[in-house]
């Protein structure tokens, strides 16, 4: 029984923080309940309005366009920043220091500094368009802008993290390989998508899934910089969950679209990990 | 890549320039990602006149305290910022301690249910954010932590993810240091302490960074279940000023500073804990 004293704690507090809650929250979803009056039966009706819900499609849709836009975007640039950061040139430690920094910044911070920089009346970025002579933009009081300003933001967080696992995974190749390859022939390039590529595959995956949870689950970015406006054009999954149970406590219906919506990630997760796993049948 | 690597190997364009070409992206990378930090550090010694002045100014005309001593005059950031310290300083223990002793256990002993244990503890890293938040706060209203630090750091006391990364961390030790302690007479506990976690260093000082960053920079726990504002952490309290003071952006960037610079300074003097911690998850798969 020692096994259970050291595994027990921890695992029953996590088991108690997550699937005791989610156990809980599909009970919830089957009712109708503001958290104050006591919770009524309503059985699957609130599963039938989701599917009828156009302001929940609406933040998956943004939700999706953010994840499409982010993952990969942070992927390429991860990787191209690593690559310029595993050159062994000068000032490499402080170009190294700069770019990780951000990531570090929590993503409120983050948020409300954003929404200093990309401010349209303050903003230094309207004020860098200004002075290369493009107009000036609204940036996230821009429905059309806002979820691709958000993207960037997040980027300028996250790709620190990528980068630094890039920049390891990198530095792991072992350099036979690399000289192998070029002893035989291969110029550059060659090397790149026949050595490099291949061995970066399995990184690639942990971060794709990582950066994917990231971007699904985002929620501090767009409560910091837009509280999910202009005209709710930049509203997500997670926000639209909290608007629901905090601002308007509808408790379960909150709980069906988180439901919902896990249905769906789940689906998505399987498919990527599917797919991963043929891409690799292939590569061999 | 091919663009990106073209300048480098070509050798008329080595000639051309005295420095690595590399420094052309990275020079500019790097300020894109450094000067937003030295803007909000810059700002936040601004007076409100020198923000609204048009065109806007990146230098402050006179270093001005105005943004400081409004925030400590008009909100309990000193406050915030001791709740935040004593959130993450419980996280972390609460992280090393539990996180090692569920690691080891699933690792090196043998027990009924260790794998459905094990099972049940991974699969939950998929259930979803949005879903917890509605049951947790139910949860941490009915066993009174509701407006109390204690919604900020439960949390974060333990993680499926920490139990993961040090159960992978052990394994990869060579069990025979440990069976030799067994032969000598030490106790289950007594190996685990004075042999294994010794060695276990890296892996602890990976899970403490991820704590730290994680717990200092967490905002929806205590965003869901703290309304009162003596018990505001940093990032809570910064939202919540926000939303009030839109524009005074000097006391916004002084919030920001104090709730930014002391992890960036850790960052910066421990840099190579930290980056070697980040790669360690990536690797450890």
């Amino acid at each position: 029984m020692t096994g259970w004293a050291f595994t027990g704690p921890g695992t029953l507090l996590v088991i108690g923080l997550s699937i005791f809650p989610a156990v809980w929250a599909f009970l919830i979803s089957r009712t109708r309940w503001n958290g104050i009056a006591p919770p009524r039966d309503v059985g699957w009706r609130n599963y039938q309005r989701v599917a009828e819900d156009p302001e929940l499609w609406d933040a998956v849709r943004h939700t999706f366009v953010l994840t499409a836009l982010f993952v990969p975007s942070s992927i390429i640039l991860g990787l191209v920043i690593a690559i310029a950061l595993s050159q062994k040139i000068r000032f490499i430690k402080f170009y190294r220091t700069c770019i990780f920094v951000p990531f570090v910044a929590s993503a409120a911070a983050t948020g409300i500094l954003a929404s200093y920089v990309f401010n349209p009346q303050f903003g230094s970025v309207n004020e860098l368009l200004r002075l290369v002579g493009l107009p000036p933009q609204l940036f996230l009081e821009d429905p059309h802008q806002v979820l691709v300003v958000i993207c960037v933001i997040a980027l300028w967080g996250q790709i620190g993290f990528t980068a630094v696992i890039y920049l390891a995974a990198l530095q792991d190749i072992p350099r036979d390989l690399i000289e192998a390859a070029t002893v035989d022939g291969a110029n550059r390039r060659q090397v790149f998508r026949y050595v490099t590529v291949p061995e970066l595959r399995a990184v690639t995956v942990f971060t794709a899934v990582w950066q994917t949870i990231t971007a699904l689950q985002l929620f501090d970015l767009v409560y910091t910089t837009t509280r999910g406006g202009p005209l709710d054009a930049s509203q997500t999954i997670v926000y639209y969950v909290y608007e629901l149970a905090f601002q308007t406590q509808r408790y379960g219906y909150g709980s069906a679209v988180a439901y919902g919506l896990f249905a769906l990630t789940m689906v998505l997760t399987i498919a990527m990990i599917l797919y991963s796993r043929r891409a690799k049948v292939e590569a061999f | 890549m091919a663009t990106l690597s073209g300048p480098a190997g070509r050798n008329s364009k080595r000639r051309v320039l005295p420095f690595s070409p590399w420094h052309l992206l990275l020079m500019p990378l790097a300020l894109l990602f450094v000067l937003p930090l030295v803007q909000m550090v810059l700002t936040s010694f601004m007076t409100s006149a020198d923000i609204n002045r048009f065109p806007p100014r990146l230098i402050p005309t006179t270093l001005s305290l105005s943004g400081y001593q409004g925030l400590l005059g008009e909100s309990h950031i000193l406050r915030w910022l001791l709740n935040t310290v004593i959130v993450s300083s419980i996280s972390i223990v609460g992280h090393l301690v539990l996180c090692s002793l569920a690691g080891y256990g699933f690792a090196r002993m043998k027990f009924p249910g260790r794998t459905l244990g094990f099972f049940a503890m991974v699969a939950t890293v998929m259930v979803p954010i949005q879903l917890l938040m509605i049951p947790t706060f139910l949860m941490f209203s009915r066993l009174g932590l509701v407006n109390t630090l204690a919604a900020a750091f439960v949390p974060w006391l333990t993680s499926a993810f920490g139990i993961f990364l040090m159960r992978q961390f052990f394994l990869s030790l060579p069990v025979e240091l440990e069976d030799a302690a067994k032969l000598d007479g030490c106790g289950a506990l007594g190996t685990f302490i004075r042999i294994v976690l010794p060695l276990a260093k890296p892996a602890l000082a990976t899970l403490a960074i991820f704590t730290l960053l994680g717990s200092w920079n967490d905002l929806v726990w205590p965003l869901i279940a703290i309304s009162d504002e003596r018990y505001y952490t940093l990032q809570v309290g910064l939202t919540t000023f926000q939303g009030t003071r839109r524009t005074q952006f000097e006391l916004l960037m002084a919030g920001n500073v104090i709730a930014t610079m002391p992890l960036i300074i850790g960052f910066v003097l421990a840099q190579r804990w930290f980056v070697a911690s980040m790669a360690f998850t990536g690797i450890k798969r």
